[in-house]
């Protein structure tokens, strides 16, 4: 995986902001796409790195 | 009778030397003449105080036992539910909500051991930040220079304590917001282990890594304080079932048996170098000179930071909605930005989680007790956007958390110490332990202080 492109990041943030009724209004759109970036750029980090049979359920007890 | 000194005042009231209600009148006046220049407090409860000292006085007069922390005056970060108050959590959003119909477990416990409650405290909004830069409610600043901040998001938790305004305070810790603040503040500040504390009638923020904790001017306040709000809650599905292991009677303990190592690779570079000299004074101090490595601590760092924005922002989605607007500038955008996330990222995040905390467990089979810096640099100045460290321009804030937040990610506990002798501002060293070892930390703090290794730094 690479960084992700800013550009793509801020087509993401205009169609998936619309479907989950999230409006996101001009002041915060920048600031919104940055952050975004930083986060999806961590998740390239984390995607770059090999983990085999982490368990990760929540403990739940019905 | 030394105001700062808390278990010192519960001994003078509880042994009718001293009067709570006259320990209280002399704290309140002190918020009084001091807090307008520092902005620690979001609200003073003078009349709720006064009474709470009255009844103490009341109890100890008619032979009752008050309680350990008799007549002790404390505050809150404003997280915290205090009955009849409305939890703000540095929101403006919550200022439309309900006062809260009951003290939040931890500080039920600590009023019914005879702390007297005096106000509650500025923060961060929502605990989304490492300065207490509120834009609602103003900036807290570090009593040492009011130019600077006081770290956060337990910003006014810290600042109360080393102002000399209460010898203790009660603060949360998701990534650092407990030790951060400490550190820039010149104080002693706990983030036990995950599940120790009762989180119950605490705003959350990042539900996977909450703690709450206290802040003080000693070791033995701290101590007794943790003492007191340990216990199994019922009320509260994060707070284990474990034993209350009471750490003010092993003060005196010392540090013989203890492995302490010193932290190396992450946690000795990207910071200045009193830093790295405060974590060697400590070391000498102690004659720990076996180095460890904890690895991957830049992924950990990325995994908690996708963990507590996604988190964070499914505690405020309906208000992320409506009325976007209403929230700080410093958090809304990355509030936004957590709500976009996808959850295959989060749950990644996770799974590296665990994969992390199964290095940190071998660590600690070897070593009972690591040292690393809290903070890489003392407080910045108040609207400080970027640092230079080691030639490299870093935004401020995030940076702030770069050796707190790996230890959070998986719940060990921690203990931050201001180590004494250095510079103008002051710095902690983290003192961090396996899970459920806190009594190690406490023994380790005890030694370091006794020797002036370590000192709180309050303000005259």
């Amino acid at each position: 995986m690479s960084a992700p492109d800013p550009a793509d990041v801020a087509r993401y943030v205009d169609e998936v902001a619309a479907v989950l009724a999230l409006a996101i209004l001009p002041e915060c759109r920048e600031g919104v796409v940055r952050n975004l970036t930083g986060l999806l750029a961590a998740g390239d980090l984390l995607g770059d790195f090999p983990l085999s049979d982490e368990e990760t359920a929540p403990v739940f007890e019905p | 009778m030394n105001p700062r000194d808390g278990m010192g005042i519960a001994a003078d009231v509880r042994a009718r030397r001293a009067k709570a209600r006259e320990t209280t009148v002399a704290a309140l006046a002190r918020i009084r003449d001091r807090d307008p220049g520092l902005n620690c407090f979001s609200a003073v409860l003078e009349e709720d105080a006064l009474r709470d000292a009255a009844a103490v006085d009341a109890a100890i007069a008619a032979g009752r036992d008050a309680g350990p922390l008799a007549g002790v005056p404390f505050a809150v970060k404003n997280l915290f539910d205090v009955r009849g108050l409305v939890t703000l959590a540095g929101s403006r959003i919550n200022a439309g909500h309900a006062p809260a119909s009951r003290d939040a477990t931890v500080v039920g416990r600590l009023r019914g051991a005879g702390a007297v409650l005096l106000g509650v405290l500025n923060m961060d909004e929502y605990a989304f930040g490492f300065t207490t830069e509120n834009s609602h409610y103003g900036p807290t600043r570090n009593p040492h220079d009011p130019a600077r901040v006081a770290g956060g998001s337990s910003g006014g938790s810290a600042a109360a304590v080393a102002a000399g305004l209460v010898p203790f305070t009660l603060g949360s810790d998701t990534n650092g917001s407990i030790r951060v603040p400490s550190s820039l503040c010149g104080i002693y500040g706990l983030k036990p282990t995950y599940g120790r504390l009762s989180r119950a009638g605490a705003a959350l923020f990042g539900i996977s890594f909450d703690h709450v904790g206290p802040l003080a001017s000693s070791v033995r306040d701290l101590a007794a304080a943790y003492d007191v709000m340990q216990g199994p809650d019922p009320t509260d599905p994060v707070c284990a079932g474990h034993p209350v292991e009471p750490c003010l009677p092993l003060l005196g303990e010392g540090t013989e048996g203890l492995r302490i190592a010193v932290a190396d690779g992450h946690f000795a570079t990207r910071g200045e170098p009193e830093v790295f000299a405060a974590v060697e004074s400590v070391a000498k101090a102690l004659g720990a000179v076996h180095r460890v490595t904890i690895p991957e601590n830049d992924r950990a760092r990325a995994a908690a930071t996708i963990i507590t924005a996604s988190e964070g922002a499914s505690l405020h989605m309906e208000d992320l909605r409506t009325r976007p607007l209403d929230f700080d500038p410093m958090t809304r955008d990355r509030f936004l930005a957590g709500a976009l996330l996808p959850a295959a990222l989060y749950l990644r995040a996770q799974r590296f989680r665990s994969w992390y905390r199964a290095q940190v467990r071998k660590i600690f089979r070897e070593v009972d007790v690591l040292l690393t810096p809290t903070t890489p640099f003392p407080a910045p100045r108040i609207g400080q956007d970027t640092i230079t460290i080691d030639g490299v321009q870093v935004p401020t804030r995030p940076m702030l958390g770069l050796y707190t937040q790996p230890l959070s990610f998986v719940g060990l506990p921690v203990i931050s110490v201001p180590v004494a002798g250095l510079g103008p501002l002051p710095l902690g060293v983290q003192l961090v332990a396996a899970p459920w070892q806190e009594t190690a930390l406490f023994r380790v703090a005890a030694v370091l202080e006794l020797y002036g290794v370590t000192a709180a730094r309050i303000v005259p």
